[in-house]
């Protein structure tokens, strides 16, 4: 049971770091801002409930799990918020400039 | 490098990058409050600010050698002046003879508290916290003075339908922020008061909670903000917790022991600390989430009165 633990943790931490560092190259290599936002949209959120996950798994005490249970709440919600008000204020201006036009 | 907004975002991760290194030392309060003060509120309120100024570094069109100058003489002759000092991070130094020392070993029996650097920042330096909280309020009024225009009457209606009006827009983001807004408010409650036990205190508390104010202004306007944060409730409230500062520290004194001598404030000197400290990281608490909230709401007066911005509400 212990190994399984141990096992499992480090495999969604290497899952998550693997994520995050795929959405980095995505940024730096697509071509344009939407494309940027869909490579690391998902994959920035993914990233950070695989590494949590792992490291919830990794912890026997309670308390900490419990605190990082609340964070991965948290990001479960604020991430993809963020990545949308990113979105939604550039297709907001690149309307306003076709509008302009 | 002329874009500003690129500059900001630079500031930003350093901040954070500094606060990661702060971790690695294990400095995780000044950690905390670097990440919240520095990649959060700075970096807001500089992006306010550019939304003001313009997004552009202007030419500048005249080579400064003279400041040049003057700054490369002024900091050999402070580096001058540090050579005598003892090495950076050396075991001989007479910090680490006499000074710490005395805080890791009597912190527990003389204060009581588990976290050695709230007691060091409010019960052996509280002097120079309560300086610190004087800064804080000093900029909040250096603000006030500065930045002030006078309010025009408000149209109610025509507000009220312009925010509806963009409710669409923002939906997403105003339903999800009015879901976190509370639980925000509770984490800074949660840091204020646990600053005892963990990374925490007045300072941090009363930045995250004056973001979640930030957070629902650039979402709903700032009349509605306005109509939830009165400005001389939050005038009032900047003072009173320099205020409440002082007063603990006047108490000490009627009592008979020394300014900020918390034991004099109960009957078991350990008690008195605790209450000196609860007593003082409030008011450092509800100073600095006032003075952010009033240097918010004052930029955000700038912006609405320039020329540009005449029909857009925040």
């Amino acid at each position: 049971m212990d190994t399984l633990l141990q096992v499992s943790s480090g495999l969604f931490l290497l899952i998550g770091s693997f994520l995050c560092l795929s959405g980095g190259v995505g940024i730096l290599r697509f071509p344009d801002f939407y494309t940027r936002m869909h490579a690391v949209g998902v994959t920035d959120t993914l990233a950070t409930a695989m590494i949590l996950t792992g490291l919830i798994l990794h912890n026997p005490d309670f308390m900490v799990d419990v605190k990082l249970v609340i964070i991965l709440l948290m990001t479960l919600f604020i991430s993809p918020t963020a990545s949308h008000a990113l979105a939604n204020a550039a297709m907001h201006e690149d309307l306003a400039k076709q509008n302009e036009q | 490098m002329k874009d500003l907004l690129a500059v900001i975002m630079l500031l930003g991760i350093y901040s954070l990058l500094s606060a990661s290194f702060f971790v690695a030392m294990d400095a995780v309060d000044v950690a905390f409050t670097e990440a919240s003060v520095g990649a959060g509120i700075s970096t807001l309120l500089m992006l306010v600010a550019i939304t003001m100024t313009g997004r552009s570094e202007h030419p500048v069109r005249h080579k400064p050698l003279l400041a040049l100058a003057v700054v490369i003489v002024t900091g050999s002759l402070l580096i001058y002046g540090t050579l005598d000092m003892p090495y950076f991070g050396s075991a001989e130094a007479p910090i680490h003879q006499h000074v710490a020392p005395r805080y890791i070993n009597d912190s527990m029996q003389e204060i009581g508290v588990p976290n050695i650097v709230t007691s060091v920042l409010a019960s052996y330096r509280a002097f120079d916290t309560f300086g610190e909280v004087v800064v804080i309020f000093t900029a909040g009024m250096g603000v006030l003075a500065l930045l002030s225009v006078a309010r025009r009457p408000v149209d109610i209606k025509k507000v009220n339908s312009f925010n509806n009006s963009m409710h669409e827009q923002h939906l997403v983001l105003r339903i999800v922020t009015k879901m976190l807004i509370p639980f925000i408010l509770l984490f800074a409650l949660y840091v204020q008061f646990h600053g005892d036990f963990g990374p925490g205190g007045g300072f941090q508390a009363g930045v995250i909670f004056a973001s979640s104010i930030f957070l629902y202004t650039m979402l709903f306007g700032m009349t509605t903000a306005r109509r939830l944060i009165n400005q001389s409730f939050i005038q009032i409230l900047a003072a009173s917790g320099v205020l409440l500062y002082g007063s603990v520290g006047v108490v000490s004194l009627l009592n008979g022991k020394n300014f900020f001598d918390y034991s004099a404030l109960s009957s078991d000197p350990v008690a008195g600390q605790h209450l000196g400290i609860l007593l003082i990281e409030l008011g450092v608490g509800i100073t600095v989430a006032s003075v952010m909230v009033i240097i918010f709401f004052k930029f955000a007066d700038r912006r609405d009165y320039s020329p540009s911005n005449e029909n857009k509400d925040f």
